[in-house]
């Protein structure tokens, strides 16, 4: 039983990593991504599309982070380029991959509620969660050890301090909101090919905040927030098994509390952790030079 | 008048935009904006559907401008709507024997109360605790979703259908209608709306409480420096927020359905956002924006039968292109600086 | 033509505008190789701006500039860092939780197989900080490292490049006088080494210390440009303003009563972490009616805090133990609009941040504050007359400039700003006022204006507590010096008993 939950626990974060690393990167360069819920939307539904068209889960993969490329150049562009505020913007560009998602999948299979079924043979069997822990891995050696890891982070910490030495901040930043959105896109596909076989409308359900939450709960670093991932993950793998299972008395414990459980875990840790975890000095504000 | 250029502005951009896209599933756009006109202005109904459609919009509207002249992102209208709705509905449920007018207004109580208290959470939070609003508000909504769901399904269930809604309110508690509409439930929710509308605006202007919620928002430092309870102004602001959201319980069970049916709303809290943002945050923009949103929540919901492939979801593709239009800064100032130039 | 080769910079006719202001109206400007040479002027004359333009942060709408007589065009602070230039600036570009080596090797990290070679770069800073005698630990967050190291690691920046023109933006504005002397001492070593130094500052003293040669700015133009040796402060100033300006206010002497304004004891704020250092400690102190206690210390000592401490001292993040008393009350327990209302006047240290709601007209700012008391509100609601009628007699009294009340705040300037916090603030009649650097960013007409007011206030019997960096601003308004060092008072003086020498000693802790 305890194997199951590992292994449950285990494939059910790898969604969370790969988006929660993705807002890690946009996050410490200044960027909030309050956008990563549309992100992994879009390329949820890209990677199902793809997939379906040739039957390859790895082409899917790179229909979804192309997706989540393209939405995340148009939030950069308002947030970067036209100095949109960043939680507004966010929260349009997660409208609008609610509101695409059901238009194109209409349009390409002439309904709005989920794509076609994927056959087992053409989903992921495990790959992606073997690809999220080596994408820690990577996160966490290139943050600290490389020249764009320590551009990355003083554009979010100290964005004058960046410009003064001569490197373009806005440019960092734009790269980090791509690499979000290729990676958040990534997370989305780990859902429709991988978790599940196909994709439904809203799928993501709230996922993207919960990366985002993880993100915060780690600190803004790697490690911690793939292990933050790992938790919540697990509060989730625990509602599924949970349901339907006695616990108090006769009564099963009705499902609607087992379902709020992450999203309750959440708001508990934010308020019990966060206070002392510090965002990147700069985040959310536009840059300009001079 | 330079201050409406913006909005309208950003509304034409956004349409014109949104309906571009919908070439690509193979409409004309010109075709697709009349039946958005006409469904949404076309009859008697139509209109009074589209009134319908705004009243919610406009509690929804302010429950984000209000905290956001205080500085705050209220993400959370949607649960707290929620809650708000139901528990007018579990009032008017569990003391069916109450008489007008005073069930109506225990019942509006009720609604604006756990509005309230949806709201206060986050506001606490945020105020007491340091975490972002955004997120937990966000987390609420989905909380929220989750105890609707419980009462409506395990509680107050109504045994005479399959569907998921609360048994009925009694016969007290219905609000009038009014006959014009032939047939859209237009009820004293909208006359209650605007009035609220009014109420905020003198709040935010005319009092002392207004003053200081605007001055936190502008600069906290400051305000802090003057004296201000920063702290206690966000609850405020948070609280005011989730008793305005509640108030949609009252046009929707009071003034419409009769109950509380789960997933009644068509993301009225999420629309909101859009609404206080094009209506900058002001009572009086908020109610012009709500009408727009509401006209263009009814002008899509024929999409489905009047084309091939566009469904009612490109209203969510219409408003997050305003939103995102309105909300271009650079682009703004920029038009501003060669104007001026 | 052969002039130009001594000449390390050079600017001619250099222009920029923002928007409709303009900040430099045809600079010329020229430095000699292997000089120390001083820019001067008001802030605002347009001293930063050129200097931006002359790093690469900001592009010349017209003009141009030479470095050692080629003429140059900078796209960004990387090719004004190419060719040898560096900036030092007011506000250190360092960030708090990363190391002083990352800090310094930003933006030219040794590469290698993609990876940053830390040891390397390590070495050549070892190297550098050995050969001109500015010692650093690497690798402690600039977060753990006091002012003056910080301000080396600055320096060093600039040696790691190769610049051979540094440009020093007020750089003494956050150190001690002993700090300063150890500065310039550094400064003249790199100056001897032949390196060409540009020293932005408002200080006369310094420009007439440490510097070879000046230039002088005024309203977004050079007025003058000379040998130090050849020019005094009082010909400096004048260039600097246009005007003969006073350089300091008569003030007579007071004639403080017996009742207390203010009454400070035990004030103390315990550090962040368990055993950490506390940021206040043990402060006592109290100000009669009628007297003038002037706070000297040099930034960061705990000056802040303390006004924290005072005026939010139910906040357990800004006061752990002590008590506070105002014209005899206890207000220790009270809540911040209460401390107010018993009549303390508090002119902020920062004003945008916390003294003003820049985006909104000058008639609401004019209530911040205000805004609960008898005059201005009734049963909740505002009296918008009332507050009109107020604001119009007093910015008239003020001369605040436009005299509009609609005007959005954050479109005056810094000395009307200022002007109208003190018209608001006196609006209550104050028996204590609390002037933290009430003349930072202020023209010299404004400071003149402003210092007046205050003595007045004394005169009219109001405390008056003066925190200040500028050390002349203490010792020509203040009856009582009290010194601020490391959280603590270290020491007190009487106006006619103290020299600028000792109080430069006890503000570095001797």
């Amino acid at each position: 039983m305890t194997g199951e939950l590992v292994a449950s626990t285990l494939r059910v974060s790898t969604p969370l990593i790969f988006a929660a690393l993705g807002g890690m990167f946009s996050e410490r360069s200044g960027v909030i991504n309050i956008a990563l819920e549309g992100l992994m939307l879009i390329g949820s539904f890209a990677a199902a599309v793809g997939t379906l068209l040739t039957h390859s889960p790895w082409v899917g993969s790179i229909f979804g982070m192309a997706a989540g490329v393209l939405l995340a150049a148009v939030y950069a562009l308002f947030v970067i380029r036209l100095r949109a505020n960043q939680i507004v913007a966010g929260t349009a560009i997660n409208m609008l991959a609610m509101g695409l998602t059901p238009f194109f999948c209409k349009i390409l299979y002439d309904v709005t509620g989920s794509t076609p079924s994927i056959p087992i043979g053409e989903r992921f069997h495990s790959a992606p969660l073997y690809l999220g822990w080596a994408l820690v891995a990577v996160c966490v050696v290139w943050m600290k050890y490389t020249p764009t890891g320590l551009w990355v982070s003083f554009a979010g910490e100290h964005p004058k301090a960046l410009d003064a030495a001569g490197i373009r901040v806005n440019r960092v930043r734009w790269a980090a909101v791509l690499v979000s959105g290729a990676l958040a896109g990534m997370g989305g596909a780990s859902l429709s090919i991988f978790l599940s076989s196909s994709f439904s409308r809203d799928m993501t359900a709230g996922r993207g905040f919960m990366a985002l939450a993880a993100l915060i709960f780690g600190k803004w670093k790697p490690l911690p927030t793939a292990l933050a991932c790992l938790l919540f993950g697990f509060a989730d793998a625990v509602q599924i098994r949970l349901q339907g299972v006695a616990v108090w008395g006769d009564h099963p414990i009705p499902v609607q509390f087992i379902q709020i459980l992450p999203y309750l875990a959440t708001v508990l840790v934010l308020a019990g952790f966060v206070g002392h975890s510090r965002p990147p000095k700069a985040i959310g504000t536009s840059f300009r030079k001079g | 008048m330079r201050k409406f250029l913006q909005p309208i502005l950003a509304v034409v951009f956004g349409l014109a935009l949104g309906l571009g896209f919908t070439r690509i599933a193979g409409e004309s756009p010109w075709h697709v904006l009349q039946i958005l006109g006409k469904s949404a202005f076309g009859s008697s109904y139509d209109l009074g559907m589209t009134l319908f459609y705004s009243t919610p919009l406009i509690f929804t509207g302010l429950a984000v401008a209000v905290p956001l002249q205080a500085g705050l992102f209220n993400i959370g209208a949607e649960g707290q709507l929620t809650l708000g709705a139901l528990a007018a509905a579990s009032v008017g449920a569990l003391w069916p024997g109450l008489p007008w007018p005073l069930a109506p207004a225990f019942a509006t109580m009720a609604a604006i109360l756990a509005g309230t208290v949806w709201g206060a959470i986050p506001g606490w939070l945020r105020a007491r605790r340091g975490s972002h609003e955004v997120i937990n508000t966000i987390m609420l909504n989905f909380i929220a979703a989750g105890l609707a769901s419980y009462v409506t399904l395990y509680l107050l269930k109504n045994p005479d259908t399959q569907n998921p809604e609360t048994r009925p309110i009694g016969p007290g508690y219905h609000l009038l209608q009014f006959g014009f509409f032939n047939g859209a439930p237009v009820s004293m929710a909208l006359p209650l709306a605007v009035v609220t509308a009014a109420l905020v605006s003198i709040l935010l202007w005319r009092t002392v409480l207004g003053y200081e919620l605007r001055a936190v928002g502008q600069n906290e430092s400051a305000a802090r420096a003057a004296g201000i309870d920063t702290g206690r102004m966000r609850i405020i602001a948070m609280c005011l927020a989730g008793g305005l959201a509640g108030l949609v319980g009252v046009g929707e069970v009071l003034g419409n359905a009769g109950k509380f049916r789960l997933g009644f709303s068509p993301e009225y809290g999420f629309i909101g956002i859009a609404v206080a943002l094009l209506g900058r945050n002001q009572p009086g923009g908020v109610v012009a924006a709500a009408l727009l949103f509401g006209a263009l929540h009814k002008g899509t919901s024929d999409l489905d039968l009047e084309t091939e492939h566009v469904t009612r979801e490109l209203s969510l593709v219409l408003q997050a292109l305003i939103i995102l239009s309105v909300s271009a800064e650079g682009l703004w100032s920029w038009m501003k600086k060669r104007s001026e130039a | 033509m052969s002039a130009e080769t001594t000449a390390a910079v050079e600017l001619r006719g250099l222009t920029k505008h923002f928007g409709n202001v303009v900040a430099n109206a045809g600079v010329d400007l020229r430095v000699e190789r292997g000089t120390i040479h001083g820019v001067i002027g008001e802030n605002g004359a347009g001293k930063s701006t050129a200097m931006k333009m002359l790093y690469g942060i900001l592009t010349p709408d017209a003009g141009q500039i030479f470095i050692n007589g080629k003429t140059r065009v900078w796209t960004s602070p990387s090719d004004a860092i190419a060719a040898g230039i560096g900036m030092v600036h007011q506000h250190f570009m360092l960030a708090g939780p990363y190391s002083a080596l990352d800090n310094i090797v930003l933006g030219a990290e040794p590469v290698r197989l993609g990876v940053i070679e830390r040891t390397k770069a390590r070495a050549r800073l070892e190297a550098l900080a050995r050969q001109y005698g500015l010692p650093v630990d690497w690798d402690e967050a600039i977060d753990e490292l006091p002012v003056g190291v910080q301000q080396r690691i600055e320096i060093l920046k600039l040696l790691y490049r190769d610049a051979h023109i540094l440009i020093l933006d007020e750089p003494t504005a956050v150190l001690t006088p002993q700090e300063t002397n150890e500065l310039f001492r550094n400064l003249k070593k790199l100056r001897d080494e032949g390196k060409t130094i540009l020293l932005i500052t408002h200080k006369l003293k310094e420009v007439m210390s440490f510097t070879d040669r000046v230039t002088v700015f005024r309203a977004g133009k050079v007025t003058g440009e000379m040998q130090t040796s050849q020019t005094n402060p009082q010909e400096l100033a004048n260039l600097m303003v246009g005007r003969k300006v006073v350089l300091s206010i008569d003030v007579p002497p007071a004639h403080p009563r017996d009742e207390l304004a203010m009454d400070v004891t035990g004030l103390s704020l315990a550090g962040a972490v368990a055993g950490s250092r506390h940021k206040i400690s043990e402060v006592s102190f109290s100000i009669k009616r009628g007297e003038i206690v002037g706070i000297a210390g040099v930034e960061g000592n705990g000056q802040s805090e303390l006004l924290e401490a005072i005026l939010h001292p139910r906040d357990p993040l800004c006061r752990t133990s002590g008590t506070v008393r105002f014209l005899d009350e206890d207000v220790t327990s009270w809540e911040a609009w209460k401390i107010r209302d018993l009549g303390v006047a508090v002119i902020p240290e920062d004003r945008q941040q916390e003294g003003l709601l820049l985006e909104r007209p000058v008639s609401e700012n004019f209530l911040l504050g205000l805004q609960r008391s008898s005059a201005f509100s009734h049963a909740g609601f505002l009296n918008a007359k009332a507050l009109q009628m107020a604001a119009t007699q007093a910015v008239e009294e003020y001369d605040v400039r436009p005299r509009d009340l609609a005007i959005l705040a954050g479109k005056l300037s810094g000395g009307n700003q200022q002007k109208l916090i003190v018209a608001r603030e006196f609006q209550r009649k104050p028996r204590m006022l609390i002037a933290a650097q009430p003349t930072r960013g202020v023209d010299v007409g404004a400071i003149e204006f402003i210092h007046n007011r205050i003595v007045r206030a004394r005169d009219e019997g109001a405390g008056v507590l003066l925190v200040s960096s500028e050390l002349d601003e203490i010792l020509t308004l203040s009856d009582r010096i009290l010194v601020m060092y490391e959280g603590r008072i270290v020491a007190e003086f009487n106006r006619d008993h103290v020299t600028e020498r000792e109080l430069g000693l006890k503000m570095a802790g001797s």
